[in-house]
């Protein structure tokens, strides 16, 4: 009886930590309709900005309480609302899950730049060692009162400040319709950046509970917050009482999972389930939700980057062969190994392209399809083409049976069920003995075609190169055709599709199905040129980071793809090169998806746009100065004519790409 | 047998009932017309028909069937197209591609690869657009894009055509261009039904028409019918006294009230 107890009560902590922290995203997205993805990371950085101030600094612990919770907290939740994610209630959900995802990266990219990676930090309790018994052998520790009394202190807080005061009020009315509060003299953007005020503080309380119990550690807290979303969740992301709710029945079945695993048969299989709790759950209420309606109201302002013609993309995928072939004679394998990678890095992001891009669908969970594919690779062990096909349709089907249980969700629920998917893969699967087995490596052998097998590293590496191309190839011509153009029509659209008589749920089945299996094949492919692939290779938050060099690359065109997959490989190895600035260069990719995520085309398309500003630009201002040159100029075209292929497809860029991956080397 | 029977159906949103056990028939063949106010329900109501609302209660019969739990695509194969008061072109596929996308889904996987032939081109001479042809659909002006979207509509061959507002943004002569197009689809067999302010079209045109009024009928009849009678005049009548009040907020079609007011009016000066 005493352990039951003893578990209750470490449920009811964690619960009420949860609860804290759920409180806080369902205050934020209530009234700004933004989801904030980097709400753990929030709670992860105050983790380490109290210790910072309390054990290293030696400030008094209340000191350092209202510096991080009333200070710095409430200024850095403004700045989020004020700066980086003002209007996206409205935006695409594309966009926001991207801008948010940016910030998470830069936050992680913060902490590790300031409280280094290597020292150990631990933050204690508070008023460590001291506990309350409860009869004779239960000891509910301070910190853990603490925690569940401020829990209950927070609740009745934002149930007084929503109900009882004229900023509660507003708040709630922001909710409806911002623009109808302004009319009536209230003024929704201070609203706003005060509900991203309270909920970045709690947030950063949250943190600074849990984190002396977790740990201080950059991942595993920001982590947390997926038990956030669930609690959240229960509530559909607007009712604070289910929150809680949600919060109390996740830590409860966490700690008597822990405490109770034992009695479970094939428990030896599932120590990962406790920590997956959370994502379990997010599955189930995911899965349990009603059918979303069709979006009516279509949204506007897409500019699709040009898609060049058939004869144009296999000219510059045959350029791009000839350049790889070349550059790769007399290259060491280290860097062989690294062109490798970005070839992998590129064509999982072709899978992003096909899905995101044109489908308008956001997956958090690319890399765990690829790591699928990886297994599966390892474990079919037929290096050949039909080996490949196998694995291609396993990962096709994995992604269809993601996709499956979720069909009718869309957008922000349908990219949290991905979240939730890569976290069940990373904690449930991929450790069972079929799969990687914890730190285990799976061997893989290098593929062969036809007979014809690619021992070297420079040969595996052109064939790779070739896959690319193909895949590229292919989703263009796939873009190209009525499949590609229904697919924008349902992104532009959803009611008019349905009109129109499109199942888009199987539509989209097939789209989850096909991209998966892109990825796949980018895992297989990388499985056997590294000929030893471990979960490491796989975990989400390369998923986060595929997402965003897919995004300030381009995630429209297969050039994005490109130049996102060199870019990605590039990434830890300047953080190799340059540690002391490594933690700056995630800032970096984060704040560069917060600025250019708001256009999906990316970088790309900018330089898409460079031949013709050079002939409406440049060339006008040579010729008026040397008439001489005789230089053909061009009227300005009408923004009509961007879907046109006429514009120059991936061209330029490929060279760009070359000599980015020449620098990298 | 009717082929739309729109029976007892209810919708509500919270506290707000938007339709109120509406109650009305649209014979195979004929141009319908259902008007009201703004906030009436009309677009509800079409909603409710293409399954983009599920009702409260109350059912619809298409065709003699109960297609209360058919989903969207479903009715549309069934026969069921329509198009949207709010704009839902396919903003960045060309106006051409737009129509395109709609004969590949009518097709099926296995048709759609095959050539549309003069399908598309087709179709946009019948509305008049195809000079519009290569524009992006979301740079065309939205009289022209309302055809588009009668264009895609028709690509799926529908027997029964829901219109909202579809001649907002037209100028007179196209107006008139259009009332004609619509008796020429009537002709053939399509049946129409329309929600529409302008009256003069309205009139012309329909067989039949019903007044929406709070989510409820309130009158139908021939338009001689609507214009003598007299519950629809002191529906409209009683909006006039009290100005353009509209239950779900404020309007910006007020000058269609008045043109609805305006119609009756003379219809009852008559």
């Amino acid at each position: 009886m005493s352990t039951f107890i003893s578990y209750t009560l470490e449920g009811l902590f964690t619960g009420a930590a949860y609860a804290i922290a759920a409180s806080g995203l369902v205050l934020t997205y209530s009234t700004t309709r933004v989801f904030n993805i980097a709400h753990g990371a929030v709670g992860m950085v105050f983790g380490f900005l109290y210790w910072d101030f309390s054990v290293k600094q030696g400030l008094p612990v209340w000191f350092s309480l209202i510096l991080v919770l009333l200070v710095v907290a409430p200024l850095l939740g403004v700045f989020f609302q004020r700066v980086l994610t003002r209007g996206l209630g409205s935006a695409p959900i594309g966009v926001s899950l991207v801008v948010t995802v940016g910030m998470l990266v830069a936050l992680i990219g913060v902490a590790q730049q300031i409280w280094s990676t290597e020292d150990a930090r631990v933050l204690p309790e508070f008023f460590v060692g001291k506990s309350i018994s409860i009869g004779d052998d239960i000891n509910l520790s301070y910190h853990r009162a603490i925690t569940i009394v401020l829990s209950g202190i927070v609740a009745a807080g934002l149930y007084v400040l929503l109900t009882r005061t004229r900023v509660g009020t507003a708040m709630r009315a922001s909710v409806d319709n911002p623009d109808l509060l302004e009319l009536y003299g209230g003024k929704p953007k201070t609203v706003a950046a005060l509900s991203w005020a309270v909920g970045t503080s709690l947030g950063a309380l949250s943190g600074i509970l849990l984190a002396p119990i977790v740990g201080l550690e950059y991942f595993g807290l920001t982590l947390l917050v997926i038990s956030a979303y669930a609690a959240a969740m229960l509530g559909k992301l607007t009712s604070l009482p289910l929150t809680y709710v949600g919060a109390l029945l996740l830590g409860l079945a966490s700690s008597y999972l822990v405490g109770y695993l034992q009695y479970l048969p094939g428990d030896k299989y599932l120590t990962g389930l406790p920590a997956v709790v959370p994502a379990l759950f997010l599955a189930l209420i995911l899965v349990l939700l009603p059918q979303a309606p069709l979006r009516i109201g279509q949204v506007k302002g897409l500019v699709a980057a040009p898609v060049p013609s058939l004869t144009k993309s296999l000219g510059w995928g045959a350029g791009l062969l000839v350049v790889v072939f070349v550059a790769s004679s007399g290259m060491s394998n280290a860097n062989l190994l690294l062109v490798g990678t970005a070839a992998t890095y590129g064509i999982v992001m072709l899978s992003l392209v096909l899905l995101t891009g044109y489908g308008g669908v956001v997956s958090l969970a690319q890399f765990t399809f690829a790591g699928v594919g990886a297994i599966a690779y390892c474990k079919i062990d037929q290096p050949n083409l039909f080996g490949l096909l196998l694995v291609v349709l396993i990962s096709a089907g994995v992604g269809a049976l993601v996709a499956f249980p979720v069909l009718r969700l869309t957008g922000l629920y349908l990219a949290l069920a991905t979240l939730a998917f890569a976290q069940l893969m990373e904690k449930l699967i991929f450790v069972q003995p079929f799969a990687f087995e914890f730190a285990n490596l799976l061997q893989a052998k290098r593929l062969s075609i036809l007979g014809y097998q690619f021992n070297t590293n420079r040969q595996y590496v052109v064939m790779m190169a070739v896959f690319f191309v193909l895949v590229a190839v292919l989703v263009l011509a796939l873009r190209r055709g009525p499949l590609g153009r229904i697919l924008i029509a349902m992104r532009d659209s959803q009611a008019a599709c349905g009109t129109l008589g499109l199942d888009q749920r199987w539509f989209r089945v097939a789209l989850f199905a096909g991209s998966a299996g892109i990825a796949g094949l980018g895992g297989a492919l990388f499985a056997g040129l590294r000929q030893a692939v471990g979960s490491a290779d796989f975990i989400y938050f390369q998923s986060l980071l595929l997402l965003l060099f897919a995004v300030i690359w381009g995630v429209t065109s297969v050039t994005g793809a490109l130049l996102g997959g060199v870019f990605m490989m590039y990434l830890p190895e300047a953080q190799a090169t340059y540690p002391d600035v490594a933690g700056l260069l995630f800032v970096l990719i984060g704040i560069g998806a917060v600025v250019i995520g708001r256009d999906p085309n990316g970088l790309a398309n900018k330089l898409f746009g460079f031949p013709r500003w050079i002939q409406t630009t440049v060339y006008p201002f040579l010729a008026g100065r040397y008439p001489g040159l005789a230089l053909k100029s061009r009227e300005p075209r009408a923004a009509e004519d961007e879907d046109e292929p006429i514009a120059p497809g991936p061209v330029e860029t490929n060279q760009e790409v070359d000599s980015d991956a020449v620098a990298a080397r | 047998m009717p082929l739309l029977h729109v029976d007892d159906v209810v919708v509500q949103f919270g506290g707000v009932t938007a339709v109120n056990h509406a109650n009305f028939q649209v014979e195979a063949g004929t141009i319908t017309g259902l008007i009201g106010p703004n906030g009436a329900g009309k677009t509800t109501t079409f909603n409710v028909v293409t399954g983009l609302q599920t009702p409260t209660s109350g059912r619809v019969m298409f065709d003699g069937k109960n297609i209360n739990r058919l989903p969207v695509n479903r009715r549309s194969k069934r026969g069921i197209g329509r198009t949207f008061q709010r704009l839902e072109a396919f903003g960045s596929l060309t106006v051409a591609d737009n129509v395109r996308v709609a004969l590949d889904i009518k097709r099926g996987l296995r048709g759609m690869f095959a050539s549309t032939g003069n399908q598309v081109h087709d179709l946009l001479e019948l509305v008049g657009i195809s000079s519009y042809a290569g524009d992006r659909a979301d740079s065309i002006p939205t009289g022209t894009a309302r055809l588009l979207e009668l264009a895609r509509a028709l690509a799926c061959e529908p027997r029964l055509l829901l219109l909202d507002e579809p001649s907002s943004g037209l100028d007179e002569s196209e107006t008139e261009d259009f009332g004609r197009l619509l008796q020429k689809l009537a002709g053939e067999g399509v049946t129409i039904l329309m929600v529409e302010h302008d009256m003069d079209l309205v009139m012309s045109v329909c067989n039949e028409i019903h007044v929406l009024d709070f989510g409820s009928i309130i009158a139908y009849g021939t338009p001689a019918e609507i214009r003598e009678n007299p519950v629809v005049q002191k529906a409209y009548l009683g909006y006039s006294d009290e100005g353009p009040v509209d239950p779900d907020g404020p309007t910006n079609d007020s000058n269609h009230d008045t043109a609805v007011l305006d119609a009756v009016t003379e219809g009852a000066a008559q």
